[in-house]
């Protein structure tokens, strides 16, 4: 999707440190030499397109409670049924489909392990298919907020 | 640096020594998990939601950042919807001793947008590495990936690489609050 000029400057600026005071959008406006309607309307309109997700947090998973990748290898003619079933489980944030035996692959999000584990079981039951549980180890890098490279885009 | 388990976030002496409500914190990152409202005054917004004042909102937003329960605030970009349509996550079997040392180094590789690492699952999966590329073509990415392993001498480990073809759902986590 091509963006504008404004639109660019906007996910340039604000991946991070979004300002916090009484009137964050506001400030954001006088850095981009727009009005705060502006920057609002901008704002939403990026979030009905679906190119921005959000405006807020990105916590941090270790932290903020207990979180896992799985995957699944699920029969190719049934992917997307597989899928479904996967996104109605509790606390499934990400959900792809890639390139492999174990073609469906998953991060479920939980107050604690417990629970965690707990709906992971419900989940292979229901399904019946081989599952991998890959809890993190150690995160070297583990932050999306990189800049974007709008040359290679356009 | 100290350790907190996510109940410690909800203490109020960790916000501040003045008494914040701790469920008033609990339904603030419930509401912080949505996202932040488009309107003029947010934070006054969440704080009507919440039984927090504005001020207090501010202040446990400040406090969770430097903390690092908060790691990044600002715009969420859906990749995939701009045009990063390339996604590979690359899989390698990495000597144990090595791993440490080899996950450091793509951690500072440009084009490495994620690295981390995971057990094995034997027999089923040896791969204990994993970094994602996040790309516009798929040539791109290749092309990549034989620079990382001609750079890092990595051409004796075994690897697979998975591109995504489609995404399912792609939201933040929601660790405290309902789907």
């Amino acid at each position: 999707m091509r963006l504008d000029h404004t639109d660019q400057q906007l996910i340039n600026h604000y991946q991070r440190h979004l300002p916090v005071c009484e009137r964050p959008y506001l400030e954001m406006s006088r850095q981009l030499g727009i009005s705060e309607q502006e920057v609002i309307e901008r704002l939403q309109s990026l979030q009905s397109r679906d190119v921005v997700g959000r405006v807020g947090p990105v916590f941090e998973h270790s932290k903020a409670g207990a979180s896992l990748l799985a995957a699944v290898a699920a029969p190719e003619e049934q992917m997307d049924l597989v899928a479904a079933r996967i996104n109605r489980a509790p606390g499934v944030n990400h959900n792809y489909a890639r390139e492999h035996t174990y073609n469906l692959w998953f991060v479920m999000t939980a107050p604690d392990n417990e629970l965690l584990e707990e709906h992971l079981d419900e989940l292979e039951q229901e399904l019946k298919l081989p599952m991998l549980r890959l809890p993190m180890v150690e995160g070297y890098h583990i932050d999306l907020g990189f800049d974007i490279d709008w040359g290679a885009l356009s | 640096m100290s350790r907190f388990s996510s109940a410690d976030y909800l203490r109020p002496e960790s916000i501040d020594p003045s008494a914040i409500s701790a469920w008033g914190l609990l339904r603030l990152r419930q509401q912080l998990e949505q996202g932040l409202p488009l309107s003029p005054r947010p934070y006054q917004a969440l704080a009507e939601r919440t039984g927090l004042s504005e001020q207090e909102v501010m202040s446990a937003i400040t406090q969770w950042q430097k903390q690092g329960l908060i790691k990044r605030f600002g715009l969420v970009v859906k990749h995939r919807t701009l045009g990063y349509t390339a996604n590979a996550m690359v899989v390698w079997d990495i000597p144990d001793e090595q791993v440490q040392t080899l996950g450091k180094a793509m951690a500072g590789v440009p084009f490495i947008t994620l690295c981390y690492q995971r057990p094995r699952r034997l027999p089923d999966w040896p791969y204990n590495l994993f970094c994602m590329i996040h790309g516009t073509n798929r040539e791109r990415v290749l092309a990549q990936l034989d620079s990382l392993i001609a750079e890092h001498n990595l051409q004796h480990i075994h690897h697979s690489v998975l591109f995504s073809n489609k995404a399912y759902r792609q939201r933040g986590g929601r660790y405290v609050s309902h789907d």
